[in-house]
């Protein structure tokens, strides 16, 4: 029993030399924090850019988003998006990271049907959607509304209608969820 | 103040209550007619000591057969009963004594912390039949204490309404240290490592501190004063979570010379099982070892002291959630949204602890009456919190928090007469150091060290055999020196710019470094009375005003907290928190029937809580803000506990206890206050068949109908169109009832050695429910039904 007492004395002294000095934090730039979300549709020459930018992470200051130009009607988009951490340089790329662990990542759009309807075109090592490429086949009249862009952290990819994009069941963790105004002509 | 005009009031009315005066005089000497200054004279209730011509005088006793115990070191005691009718000449002669090795140094008093009011007690035997869980459930078998939980496995206790920084918990003599202001932290502690908890349910233990807004959890190890070795090994399985634990500990007593006590536990638990589905990810993990070493000498004790306690846990996986919609769905959908099967293992999110605390304690006894204690402690706390992470961060921790803890006690105590008379001091000094390179995140609590340094006084006063006052006064002096980076964005949306930029230290792109300083001077007191009339009806009212600091998580907290979608803040701005509590309980006993009954009011000035104030939208989505505010608060209840002892092999024991919390700035009431609870229990128990013990409990937790609205509305995708949804994370749960069985019986073994074997059931109707202090209520059930069996050897 002695033992305790000696390593008592023992983990003190570790302690106590060990847990001073702590004065100064230092300053972390999240590796994971996502501060834009960049969709961009294209049909021929015409390219749409959608971006939400939120450089103070989860800071009060609102995401900052802007629309390129308005979608034409009756018109099929191919779709890409992309998810940077631009509070860090060199800006990084989460995308790569989502496309490696695309198994555990699924993104959901979610729009008006009068605006259009999203199509998946792309899959994961398991042959589910992963969703980072995608097509949109827009409405046949003028329209105004919103499209909403999720990423879901490990969904439930085999629930009923996930696979289809229907974000009901998928379940998970949001990672981000952005919200760009449209204008269908 | 107010209780000073307290004490006022009480001696006035009391003051003029008539009692016997019989005065006893007398010297103590050796056979050789010697002197014996400093003996021990215990006559009725009072206790003196001789003075140095070996003289003694004890006053105001009430007469008839009265107890007669006189003691001193090296002689035989004396120990008889004289029946006293006027005052009168008692002289003794003592002996020396022979067998010095039997010779009984140190005779403890039943060491009560406080005189005017009733403590609740839990004792071994209860303590034992929780070995398989933790302090929170235990603490739930008084009457008045709940449980705030995160999970099956994280619990809180909850005193009269209120918990965390509002209830310390001290552990063999020391105050816990462990962050216990996150609402997720549980107590480090293996309950095991409890021979017996007493709750005192008001601010008046002040010898451990003067913020004690709700109450206090004080914690005693087994303690053997003989000479003897004993052992104890408690197994168990349980069969919801398909686990169990061992715990094993020996004792070497003595009452001179060296004794020990060593302990250790493991604990072992897979995924809980609610009703209806398995609750993916709620395993456990426990290894715990204490041991402690003493000498005792003639007139002094020294010991050391060492534990560690180190438990992982699982988090739900359902309850970890991403923005409102998320929650919004668990609410919705009311089944978790993972459900897997049945596993041991753990994985993200989960909770890594560890908990060290090295103490040396030395006490010496002046005489019998006069002793001094010094102690000195440390503590280490190492907290890891896992999140689920994308890529390289996966098997980073989110969280990791070091806290180091020393602390010096020197406490001293005599008694004097009619008068007990205990004073100390105390300082302490806390570093907390949140570690970012292993997570790579901004932490939500900041480095800061801490200075605390306190001094009290408290007097008990016997005014005659059947009324004692007591009264105490502390005062406390803590400063807090902390450093965070701040966003510049927050520090500005906080309003800080005007008020503390004279903490900005310098900058790092778009964050302020800040190093608050906070200084406060605090006084608290407690005061109160123990009035005892005839047929054993006991009268106890008790007034304290405790004064709590802002915790760091109230003062520096800043983000999102992943389990409740909300973005909390904290306020640098926020001051002290002051509570007068007034209790009362009177107590009476019959032969076959106990009953105790205790109102309570708690006046909460600059009480702090978390209240939602707006939205704020971040990449993830939007979030509801939650900011700690101050408001003037007041918790009104009462706790009942009756016991009928119907006959020799029945017994019925009733508890209840309700309380009403208002914040009474903004009308409303108060958020997580537990709700009507009743608890019957009835007690078949023959001695003759091997100590059979047969026991049914029901529990009824009434639904909490008094709750703030705090529900919000936010846009979510209906039928592919964006609409205002209502996200009800106010309502609480309904009611429901639990029954759960427990038996036991003992068989000796060889020798002395016996062994008990108990059986019990938990839930026995596997009722679906969820309860209203479940921070994970959004999400799923609580645990379904539960065998489990008990093996008890004592060797």
């Amino acid at each position: 029993m002695k033992n305790s007492k000696i390593l008592a004395f023992a983990l003190l002294s570790i302690f106590t030399f060990s847990s001073c000095n702590n004065d100064d934090p230092i300053a972390v730039n999240e590796e994971e924090l996502i501060t834009t979300v960049t969709t961009t549709l294209t049909a021929g020459s015409q390219t749409v850019t959608l971006i939400s930018r939120d450089l103070d992470g989860d800071g009060p200051n609102s995401p900052v988003v802007t629309v390129s130009g308005n979608l034409s009607i009756n018109t099929t988009y191919t779709g890409a998006v992309t998810f940077k951490n631009e509070s860090v340089t060199p800006i990084e790329d989460i995308t790569v990271e989502i496309k490696e662990e695309g198994d555990e990542h699924q993104l959901f759009y979610q729009v008006q049907t009068a605006i259009g309807a999203f199509t998946y075109a792309d899959a994961d090592k398991n042959g589910k959607p992963i969703g980072l490429a995608f097509s949109l086949r827009t409405g046949a009249s003028a329209a105004t509304g919103n499209i909403v862009v999720t990423l879901r952290h490990e969904p439930l990819k085999s629930a009923d209608g996930v696979a289809a994009g229907s974000i009901a069941n998928a379940g998970g963790a949001t990672d981000a969820q952005v919200t760009y105004p449209v204008v269908l002509r | 103040m107010q209780s000073k005009i307290y004490i006022l009031c009480c001696f006035s009315l009391f003051c003029t209550y008539g009692y016997s005066q019989i005065t006893v005089t007398g010297a103590i000497t050796t056979q050789e007619g010697i002197p014996l200054a400093g003996s021990h004279v215990h006559i009725g209730k009072r206790n003196v000591s001789s003075d140095a011509n070996g003289n003694y005088i004890v006053k105001k006793l009430s007469g008839g057969n009265t107890k007669v115990f006189i003691s001193y070191v090296g002689f035989q005691s004396i120990d008889t009963t004289v029946n006293l009718v006027v005052d009168q000449v008692l002289d003794f002669t003592l002996k020396v004594k022979t067998d010095q090795l039997r010779e009984v140094v140190i005779r403890q008093k039943a060491n009560k912390l406080n005189k005017s009011l009733l403590e609740q007690n839990i004792k071994t035997a209860t303590i034992e039949k929780f070995s398989n869980q933790t302090l929170g459930d235990v603490l739930k078998e008084i009457a008045g204490v709940s449980s705030l939980k995160t999970g099956s496995t994280v619990v809180k206790p909850v005193i009269n309404g209120l918990f965390g920084s509002r209830v310390p918990i001290i552990n063999n003599n020391v105050r816990l240290e462990d962050q216990q202001w996150g609402t997720e932290h549980a107590p480090n502690f293996d309950i095991n490592a409890a021979g017996k908890i007493t709750v005192i349910k008001g601010a008046s233990g002040l010898q451990y501190g003067g913020d004690a807004v709700g109450g206090i959890v004080v914690i005693e190890p087994v303690s053997v004063k003989k000479d003897t070795l004993f052992g104890k090994t408690i197994l168990n399985l349980a069969s919801n979570g398909r686990g169990g634990s061992i715990s094993s500990s020996l004792h070497k007593g003595n009452d001179k010379g060296w004794s020990w006590n060593a302990l250790g536990t493991f604990k072992y638990s897979g995924d809980r099982e609610a009703p209806d589905y398995v609750l993916s990810n709620t395993g456990n993990r426990e290894a715990n070892f204490s041991g402690d070493l003493k000498f005792t000498g003639k007139k002094y004790d020294v010991s050391g002291f060492y534990s560690y306690y180190n438990t992982t846990i699982g988090i739900l996986s359902a309850s970890h959630i991403g923005n409102v919609n998320d929650l919004d769905n668990a609410i919705t959908n009311k089944v978790p949204a993972v459900v897997n099967d049945f596993t041991h293992s753990i994985t993200n999110p989960k909770q890594k602890v560890q908990h060290h605390l090295a103490k040396m304690n030395y006490n010496y006894y002046f005489d019998e009456t006069a002793t001094l204690a010094v102690q000195y402690s440390f503590q280490f706390n190492k907290r890891l919190e896992f999140d689920v992470r994308r890529g390289e961060d996966r098997n980073k921790p989110a969280l990791d928090l070091e806290l180091a803890t020393h602390a010096i006690n020197i406490d001293y105590k005599k008694v004097v007469h009619d008068w007990t008379l205990k004073t100390g001091m105390a300082t302490a000094f806390q570093n907390n150091f949140a570690n970012v390179v292993t997570t790579g995140i901004n932490p939500l609590i900041p480095n800061y060290n801490k200075i605390d340094w306190g001094a009290y006084g408290i007097a008990t006063y016997d005014v005659s055999e059947s009324l004692v006052f007591d009264a105490g006064l502390r005062y406390d002096y803590s400063q807090v020196d902390a450093a965070k980076f701040y966003y510049k964005s927050r520090w500005d949306e906080r309003g800080y710019t005007s008020q503390f930029s004279h903490f900005i230290v310098g900058e790092d792109g778009d964050k302020w470094l800040v190093k608050p300083r906070f200084a406060f001077h605090n006084l608290s007191s407690s005061a109160g009375f123990h009035k005892e009339f005839g047929q054993n009806l006991h009268w106890y009212t008790n007034v304290s005003l405790a004064t709590r600091n802002p915790n760091p998580s109230e003062f520096f907290s800043d983000g999102l907290h992943h389990s409740t979608g909300v973005i909390e803040l904290g306020d640098l701005a926020l001051a002290k928190e002051q509570a007068v509590k007034v209790s009362t309980t009177l107590q009476k006993k019959w032969t076959a029937f106990s009953i105790e009954v205790n109102p309570f009011i708690n006046s909460i000035r600059n009480f702090m809580f978390l209240r939602p104030v707006g939205f704020e939208t971040t990449t993830r989505g939007a979030f509801p803000v939650w900011e700690y505010q101050q408001t003037n608060a007041r918790l009104a209840g009462v706790d009942v506990q009756t016991n009928w002892k119907i006959n020799k092999q029945w017994q019925h024991d009733f508890a209840l206890a309700y309380v009403n919390g208002r914040d009474l700035t903004n009308n409303e009431f108060l958020i997580d206050i537990p709700p009507l609870n009743l608890s019957n229990k009835i007690q078949f128990a023959k001695t003759d068949w091997n100590d059979l013990k047969l026991e049914l409990k029901s529990e009824i937790i009434m639904r909490q109908n008094q709750f703030p609205d705090n529900n919000f509305t936010t846009n979510i995708f209906v039928n592919n169109e964006l609409v205002p949804v209502r996200v009800d994370i106010s309502t609480p749960p309904p009611a429901y009832q639990l029954l759960h069985f427990y038996s036991e019986m003992r068989f000796k073994t060889f020798g002395k050695s016996n062994t008990t074997i108990a059986f019990s059931v938990q839930n026995i109707l596997n009722t679906t429910y969820r309860d209203y202090l479940n921070r994970q209520r959004f999400y799923a059930d609580e645990m379904g039904r539960n065998f489990q069996l008990q093996l008890k050897f004592n060797y």
